[in-house]
């Protein structure tokens, strides 16, 4: 630093490299950097303000999965849970009781694991197309991997052999719309057999369940292009995970408590579990089951089909309305009760 | 460990960057990382360091803003600040609050050369 006046030696020196320093005449030439304009006090450096999402690749990807999937009326969701809960049974059994109830959905999978193919070859097994993602060293799923793998799925055959089983079920009344047996089946309302009578023309609506790898952290943060997120957790683990790891419980649009049929055997709160739940996420909508013995299948593939058509939308929408109901009420309730004791 | 691949995703935004306006390397990176993006600022930061050698993102030193979020308390029919989801309102105590922001993790400037 100078001693007469404290100006210091900062700053742009010849020795900065952003300075061009004339070879034969030592004239300094600032401004030779990529701005091309001298800043004084901040040298040649620029500052360049960007205010970039960091997944905002990833969550491009994400898009253009939901524009593809909703291009092939394929409903896609990220079943996320820690490793053990039972995604890959639930997804076994899920597909035998669509199978039996509603041979129109075609179902495919893709699965989601660190290493090996086990858990697309029991896929694979119950006669479902599947793909298997290894993502080596990662920890999660992101939207460029179930792009690909998404390519790679036969959904053609998927299609074909959804018609073939829906047309064979119903040849008795091929005079009638093809939207009348939908809207027996799922409860539809006429718009949406409307577009029933369109998918037949074209694809079977498809089930896509997307298996992330068994991890209750990072998979919360990446967008897959899916409908919905359902969070698996089963009763054999504690009843506070999802305080314990809420980013993944408030991500979630449905939380699954899974393996009840074993309630009798462990301290399990669910009260508390699902307290936990709306607190996190007050919105999270809670189904319990059992992918062992089937109890409680029957409100998933209502689920499942009920999401498939927005109504998800609509119900949280619904649920909201009630719950401000409640408060307004509540609010006009003190309102009233004030005056009284004025 | 998905800082890893976060730190990916940042370094990726500013090749992009570079590409679009070149310089030769960054000596200051920014960022912001909401109290609610599920980022462990020590991982991101262990992560980035693994992967800048060799890249522009050599020698830069970098800054981790951590903004509180933003929750909605219905209660109270306001928008409060909370740092984790775990927070009860700050006025009322409840719990009835729903997030509005904080998920965020952005690159918000970099000094280059």
């Amino acid at each position: 630093m100078c001693v007469v006046c404290g100006c210091s030696n900062t700053g742009a020196t010849p020795s900065d490299p952003s300075v061009a320093v004339h070879p034969t005449t030592g004239d300094l030439h600032f401004g030779a950097g990529a701005a091309k304009v001298s800043v004084p006090g901040m040298s040649q450096a620029r500052a360049i303000k960007l205010e970039t999402d960091v997944l905002g690749a990833n969550n491009a990807i994400a898009a253009q999965n939901r524009a593809h999937f909703a291009s092939h009326e394929v409903t896609a969701y990220n079943l996320v849970s820690s490793p053990g809960s039972g995604k890959t049974t639930l997804l076994c059994a899920t597909i035998h009781a669509l199978k039996q109830r509603h041979p129109d959905v075609a179902v495919a999978v893709i699965e989601g694991d660190q290493q090996t193919s086990f858990d697309a070859d029991r896929i694979r097994a119950t006669g479902a197309p599947a793909i298997q993602i290894n993502t080596g060293k990662g920890c999660h799923l992101d939207a460029p991997m179930v792009a690909e793998a998404f390519s790679r799925l036969d959904l053609h055959a998927t299609h074909h052999h959804a018609h073939e089983a829906s047309h064979h079920g119903h040849t008795h009344d091929h005079d009638h719309e093809h939207s009348h047996d939908h809207a027996h089946d799922h409860d539809h309302d006429h718009d949406h057999a409307h577009s029933h009578d369109h998918e037949h023309t074209h694809d079977a609506p498809t089930i896509l369940f997307i298996e992330n790898v068994g991890n209750l952290v990072c998979p919360a943060l990446w967008d897959l292009g899916e409908k919905a997120k359902v969070v698996i957790l089963s009763v054999t683990e504690g009843e506070d995970k999802p305080l314990k790891y809420p980013d993944m419980f408030a991500a979630a649009n449905l939380m699954i408590l899974n393996k009840i049929d074993l309630l009798p055997h462990v301290s399990f709160d669910v009260e508390r579990c699902k307290a936990y739940a709306r607190r996190i996420n007050p919105g999270i909508q809670i189904l319990e089951l059992s992918a062992t013995t089937g109890q409680g299948m029957g409100a998933w593939l209502d689920w499942l089909l009920a999401v498939d058509h927005d109504h998800q939308t609509t119900d949280a929408l619904q649920a909201r309305i009630t719950q401000l109901e409640v408060e307004l009420a509540q609010a006009k309730a003190q309102i009233n009760a004030q005056p009284a004791k004025a | 460990m998905h800082e890893l691949s976060l730190a990916g995703g940042i370094l990726r935004v500013l090749e992009q960057t570079r590409e679009r306006d070149p310089f030769e390397r960054v000596t200051h990176l920014r960022l912001e990382a909401g109290a609610l993006s599920g980022v462990e600022l020590s991982a991101l930061r262990f992560a980035l360091e693994a992967i800048a050698p060799g890249t522009c993102l050599e020698n830069a030193t970098v800054d981790i803003e951590e903004p509180a979020a933003t929750a909605w308390c219905i209660p109270c029919c306001q928008s409060v600040e909370i740092r984790s989801r775990l927070d009860p309102c700050p006025l009322c105590g409840g719990a009835q609050l729903q997030a509005t922001s904080g998920t965020e993790l952005r690159v918000m400037e970099l000094q280059v050369i």
